[in-house]
């Protein structure tokens, strides 16, 4: 049994089908990667699985649970944590602030404090600007931020909307090192992306959704090869 | 540097063109009548060259530096085109009688505009308002501690001259009535008194300014300089917990009912800062859970036929079931806004707060809620024999909740329900993902604001002994937001500096009641542009307004 089962969603919104009848499949310990065009549902998916969409039809279970009815503050008891698609860090709260806000929903403050150590071991320069006010930090850092916010709730798995949207590319490389570094230690990702090529090379496998529905799903090293995907999002002719 | 004209002219006839507005709609004239400084300075003085100063001031700072002179020259230019506009409605008035139009543009105005001379005088208006902005520019100028100690002081003045009634009052309860006539003639202080003054707290700001500067920044002493100012907390404590105490004493009946109005907008303000200021929902229909509070108070105790509550109540077992049904109410009506952000909600709750009052206006309930004849002869507290039937004794009982409120919210604020309001105000869907409950959070915040406000409510209804459903009308609401916004959204001692400034102040000035909504417009306005964050602002809204100023630098990579 996978860990994360998506069976069958169908999300409105309102009178737009935007998913139509997804499903999905993340095993413990692996790195899945969801890729497709703008609009194609990417950020929809995501966000009906950590319950702040409700699908019309379909259901999705976490380790054989149904969570697909539960409201989304109670999934993070459950295990999930979610890096929003533009970061979503609480711009007027301070860099430990947020983080601890990452903390909320337990109540163990040594080990608290020991993760604010780990995510800033992870990213040096949040622990630098722990008392900035988060909206004043770089696009990349509210990156790092939300990511550390994310980690602060010692998820078993973690749904990334777009972590290397609107950095530079030596920035992009840091932090796919870090989903790496993660995932070794025991994290299971989903992760969305526009970099079809980076977000492959890091995963296990993949997704490619299309106007909201699932196209195609391999290996990730084979869907790097799949001509397909290469040309539609690797840019190759 | 180079004088740039263009900006002085536009700030001259900024001035100038407020200068012709407040005379024209009759503000000068009826302002005139109010004398400040013995015969010589009134209010309309006040009014119209203050404008001429600042135009002056406000010339000179926007080129930033340049010499003394410079200053001088910009001050004098603008306060000279300031002159303009009001000048040419003299003239005008002398070939063109124009009240029959314009009530307000009449031989008095121009009587004043010109110190009683005629036309020729206008050489005078333009010689003073001239001088003002030349001041007002030389003011810019000058060293940064002289400009402190010399804007307070006439900055003291102006305040002890204008409320020298507040100060009249107190100086007759506390030394006698003959304590007055040393320093004020009628209303108005006595110019050596007012020189005394000027020069006093001058000389002090002065003087404080440079012990200030003088003493050496130790960062060493840190934590000794911690310990005294924790010491100075508790004296500014002590002594203002005294004066909060004793002040029905010093300012007898008429203030105290003055301080009771504040009270209650304390209140109501403490309330909605934990809607609007902690939680984020802008909520304009917040009177109904004052009305809620009142009409359960009154019903309850009434001694007249619409008593529901079978004569058993008095004021005190009223005052918690009324704060109840507040708080109920607040949740009822969060529920069906629970989806609606923003404007949306703003609307829905502005609807809302007018359907509770017509409701109470309605003959349908009438048989209940008395219709617009109201609920009437409402008892007034009563405790161990102590009867609460005056201003003052009412006001240690608004103090009393003011204070409970107070508390709660602070403490509150540093909850982990604050932290939940600061994360949903923030990004609800985020916080949500936190594993914040944003339903729970949201209906807590109206429940409590609406108690808060239910509070005031019943307050209210045992002092006035009547209520009325107009008494519940928007302005309610709106004061008591913009009072908090003035203050400093989220900020404690803002709810009551701002209620202090838009409910006390006004109360003092009841003599120019007429313009009360328009100096409170362009106090909103100019507060809005200049300081958005309010008076007292609270830490994280400083940082959101002012986040460029307070960043750490960046390190450079
Ligand atoms: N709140 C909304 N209301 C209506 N339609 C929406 C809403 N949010 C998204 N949509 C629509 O649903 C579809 C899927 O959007 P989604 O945000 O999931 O795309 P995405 O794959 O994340 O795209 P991108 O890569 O650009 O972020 C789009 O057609 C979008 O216009
Ligand atoms: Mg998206």
């Amino acid at each position: 049994m996978a860990m994360l089962e998506v069976h069958d969603i169908h999300t409105y919104y309102g009178n737009i089908h935007a998913l139509k009848g997804i499903s999905l499949e993340v095993n413990q310990g692996e790195i899945v990667t969801l890729i497709g065009a703008n609009g194609a549902g990417k950020t929809t998916t995501l966000r009906t699985i950590s319950g702040l969409l409700r699908p019309r039809q379909g259901t999705i279970t976490l380790n054989g649970e149904l969570i697909s009815e539960l409201p989304a503050h109670e999934l993070v008891y459950k295990g999930i944590a979610m890096v929003p698609e533009g970061r979503g860090v609480f711009a007027k709260m301070s860099v430990q602030e947020n983080l601890e806000m990452g903390a909320y929903h337990r109540n163990d403050k040594a080990v608290i404090t020991s993760d604010l150590e780990y995510v800033f071991g992870l990213f040096p320069r949040l622990k630098e600007r722990r008392r900035q006010v988060s909206g004043t930090l770089s696009g990349g850092e509210q990156q790092m931020l939300a990511t550390g916010r994310a980690l602060m709730s010692k998820p078993t798995l973690l749904l990334m909307d777009e972590p290397s949207m609107g950095l530079a590319p030596i920035l992009v490389e840091g932090i796919f090192d870090t989903i790496q570094a993660i995932n070794k230690e025991g994290t299971t990702v989903l992760l969305v992306e526009q970099n079809a090529l980076m977000a492959l090379s890091i995963a296990h496998r993949g997704y490619v959704l299309q106007t909201g529905q699932i196209v195609l799903t391999d290996k990730a090293d084979k869907l790097k090869k799949d001509p397909t995907v290469q040309k539609a999002y690797l840019g190759v002719d | 540097m180079k004088i740039n004209w263009k900006t002085t002219l536009r700030y001259g006839l900024i001035g100038g063109v407020s200068a012709l507005y407040f005379s024209m709609i009759g503000m000068v004239e009826l302002f005139a009548g109010r004398n400040l400084i013995g015969t010589t300075v009134n209010m309309g003085h006040l009014l119209l060259y203050g404008g001429m100063l600042a135009a002056g001031l406000l010339a000179a700072r926007a080129h930033h530096q340049g010499k003394l002179a410079q200053h001088a020259v910009i001050g004098l230019v603008a306060g000279l085109s300031a002159a303009i506009p009001t000048a040419l409605l003299v003239i005008l008035h002398e070939f063109i009688p124009m009240q029959d139009v314009f009530v307000s543009v009449n031989n008095a105005l121009i009587r004043f505009l010109t110190f009683e001379r005629g036309l020729p005088g206008l050489l005078q208006f333009f010689l003073a308002s001239g001088l003002l902005g030349l001041l007002g520019g030389l003011f810019d100028g000058i060293p940064t501690d002289y400009r402190r100690a010399v804007g307070t002081g006439l900055a003291g003045v102006a305040i002890v001259a204008v409320f020298s009634d507040l100060v009249t009052q107190v100086l007759t309860n506390l030394f006698g009535r003959a304590s007055v006539n040393i320093f004020f003639v009628s209303k108005a202080l006595k110019p050596v008194i007012a020189l005394v003054l000027l020069l006093a707290i001058a000389a002090f700001v002065f003087m404080r300014d440079r012990r200030k500067a003088n003493a050496p920044a130790a960062v060493a002493a840190a934590p000794l300089d911690k310990r005294a100012a924790l010491r100075k907390q508790v004296i500014l404590f002590v002594i203002i917990g005294a004066l909060l105490a004793i002040a029905p004493w010093i300012l007898g009946s008429f203030l105290s009912q003055v301080l009771f109005e504040v009270g209650r907008f304390v209140l109501l303000g403490l309330g909605l800062n934990i809607v609007v200021g902690y939680a984020g929902l802008l909520d304009l229909g917040y009177v109904a859970f004052f009305a809620f509070g009142a009409y359960t108070m009154g019903l309850l105790t009434t001694t007249t036929n619409l008593n529901l509550g079978g004569g058993v109540f008095n004021f005190w077992l009223a005052l918690p079931i009324a704060v109840l049904v507040s708080v109920l109410f607040g949740v009822l009506l969060g529920f069906p806004v629970l989806s609606l952000r923003g404007d949306y909600l703003a609307i829905v709750t502005l609807g809302f707060g007018e359907i509770i009052r017509i409701l109470a206006l309605s003959d349908w309930l009438k048989p209940i809620m008395g219709g617009a004849q109201g609920v009437l002869f409402i008892p007034t507290p009563e405790i161990f024999g102590i009867v609460f039937d005056s201003p003052e004794s009412m006001y240690y009982l608004v103090l009393a909740a003011a204070l409970v409120a107070a508390f709660v919210s602070i403490r509150l604020r540093d909850s982990r329900l604050g932290r939940q309001w600061m994360a949903m105000r923030e990004d609800e869907d985020v916080a949500e993902a936190m594993g914040i409950n944003t339903v729970q959070t949201k209906l807590l915040a109206f429940a409590i604001g609406a108690g808060f406000s239910g509070l005031g409510g019943a307050i209210f209804a045992a002092r006035l002994g009547n209520i009325f459903p107009h008494s519940f009308n928007l302005l309610i609401s709106i004061n008591a937001l913009s009072l908090i916004i003035v203050g400093g959204l989220g900020s404690i001692p803002g709810v009551i500096v701002g209620a202090i400034a838009l409910v006390g102040l006004p109360e003092l000035l009841r003599e120019f009641q007429e313009y009360r909504l328009l100096i409170y417009g362009i106090l909103l306005i100019v507060m809005m542009l200049n300081r958005p964050e309010g008076f007292l602002p609270a830490e994280v809204f400083k940082r959101e307004l002012h986040a460029g100023e307070i960043t750490e630098p960046a390190e450079v990579e």
